[in-house]
């Protein structure tokens, strides 16, 4: 399956700045693992950066500081890193590399919590107070998310099975990278589960009364 | 030392530090990229003795991972920009910055460097300063903002007074202007 929902331009910027809060950057990172096309686009953006910073008024560096710079080469301590880096990863997992550190090598690993019938959720960063929050959510075969309208930005990326909403069809490596204003209404595609990786901004705020209700204990 | 508008003559020294960790070479990367590291560093708001300290780190990074700066896949001027950002996030932040690592590390395993590629990397560091060049000034602001205060789009916003909305499509507009450049090179 071909990627077909990619990253946003300003978060493309953003994350080349270094704007983007851990949550973020995550979900970026992984994508950009499972998609060429935005590698290169990051790349473009990240050149921005050092147009910017050779156009930048230089500021005056002390007078040793080269000296102290091989002070610290003679003192041996900081060795040149070999570029043949041994795999950190293990060659038969199937969770990006980026996510590898959060959550291990293999998406059998997760351990869920079941939060709503048909929906499981592993959390990996909670958000406390303004910060953005990182879960994982697996949702059974036919089932909905919950409606809800965003209360910041969410980005969730798919990394098995698909969901559908007003947006399109989303599969793996695919990525809603979504503003505040966006209302939707995934629905998981039959056959498989829809596992995939979510950062959101702000508590969800969700709109149907039943749901809400639910929502101390679903806390998607 | 320390001019180097020649972008080959810094790409020639990396290659030099990675490749026999000539101290010369290290030298003219050095008088020429600590000013401006250190400057990135305190417009980001580290103070005087921090930016140099930090400074410092990044160079040293420079240098040890001289190896893993690939010159088909961008200039070495935005190579030490992503050094010195990870650094910035790394301490400023207290945050981590491994997934960029992370990111640099499947770069390295799944593209195959090319001479075609290094020419297409050369020719894309042109065409992205060109873009910039052509920006009008409130998108170049924006970006300047962005990549060198180490602003959020937030604190941009605020700063000078636009909804947030005007913020993200400048940035897109700023982007998009370089993409189509960039497309007619590809
Ligand atoms: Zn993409
Ligand atoms: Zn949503």
């Amino acid at each position: 399956m071909t990627t077909q929902h990619h990253l946003d331009d300003a978060t493309l910027l953003r994350y080349a700045s270094g704007d983007l809060d851990s949550a973020f950057t995550m979900v970026v990172a992984a994508h950009l693992a499972m998609c060429d096309k935005c590698r290169k686009a990051a790349r473009d953006a990240e050149e921005i950066g050092g147009h910017m910073m050779d156009h930048v008024a230089q500021a005056p560096v002390s007078d040793d500081a080269f000296e102290r710079m091989m002070a610290r080469l003679d003192s041996g301590a900081d060795e040149q890193i070999e570029v043949d880096l041994p795999k950190k990863s293990a060659p038969d997992s199937d969770v990006p590399l980026p996510l590898r550190a959060l959550i291990g090598d293999h998406m059998d690993d997760v351990r869920w919590r079941l939060v709503a019938p048909g929906v499981r959720k592993y959390e990996i960063q909670q958000g406390k107070k303004g910060e953005s929050s990182l879960y994982m959510l697996n949702i059974s075969p036919g089932m909905a998310v919950p409606e809800h309208g965003h209360g910041g930005a969410e980005m969730t990326l798919i990394l098995s099975g698909a969901y559908r909403d007003k947006l399109g069809v989303f599969g793996p490596g695919d990525v809603a990278d979504l503003d505040e204003d966006i209302e939707h209404q995934p629905i998981v595609e039959p056959g498989e589960a829809c596992i995939c990786l979510v950062a959101t901004e702000a508590p969800t705020r969700f709109k149907d009364l039943i749901v809400r209700l639910m929502q101390p204990f679903v806390r998607i | 030392i320390g001019t180097a508008d020649d972008p080959t003559l810094l790409k020639q020294a990396m290659v030099r530090v990675a490749e026999v960790q000539d101290r010369e070479s290290f030298q003219f990367l050095f008088s020429y990229f600590a000013p401006r590291v250190k400057a990135v560093l305190l417009k980001a708001g580290s103070n005087e003795s921090q930016a140099e300290d930090l400074m410092q780190d990044v160079m040293m990074t420079v240098w040890r991972k001289a190896k893993l700066y690939a010159p088909d896949r961008g200039s070495v001027n935005a190579w030490v920009f992503t050094v010195a950002r990870n650094a910035r996030i790394d301490l400023l932040r207290r945050a981590s910055s491994r997934p960029y690592d992370d990111v640099y590390e499947i770069e390295m395993e799944s593209d195959v460097a090319s001479g075609e590629d290094e020419m297409f990397a050369t020719e894309r560091a042109e065409r992205v300063s060109e873009a910039l060049s052509e920006l009008p000034e409130e998108q170049r602001q924006i970006i300047e903002l962005g990549f060198i205060e180490d602003m959020s789009q937030s604190e941009i916003a605020e700063k000078l007074g636009l909804p947030l909305g005007t913020v993200k499509s400048r940035m897109r507009l700023a982007y998009g202007k370089m993409k189509s450049k960039l497309e007619a090179v590809r």
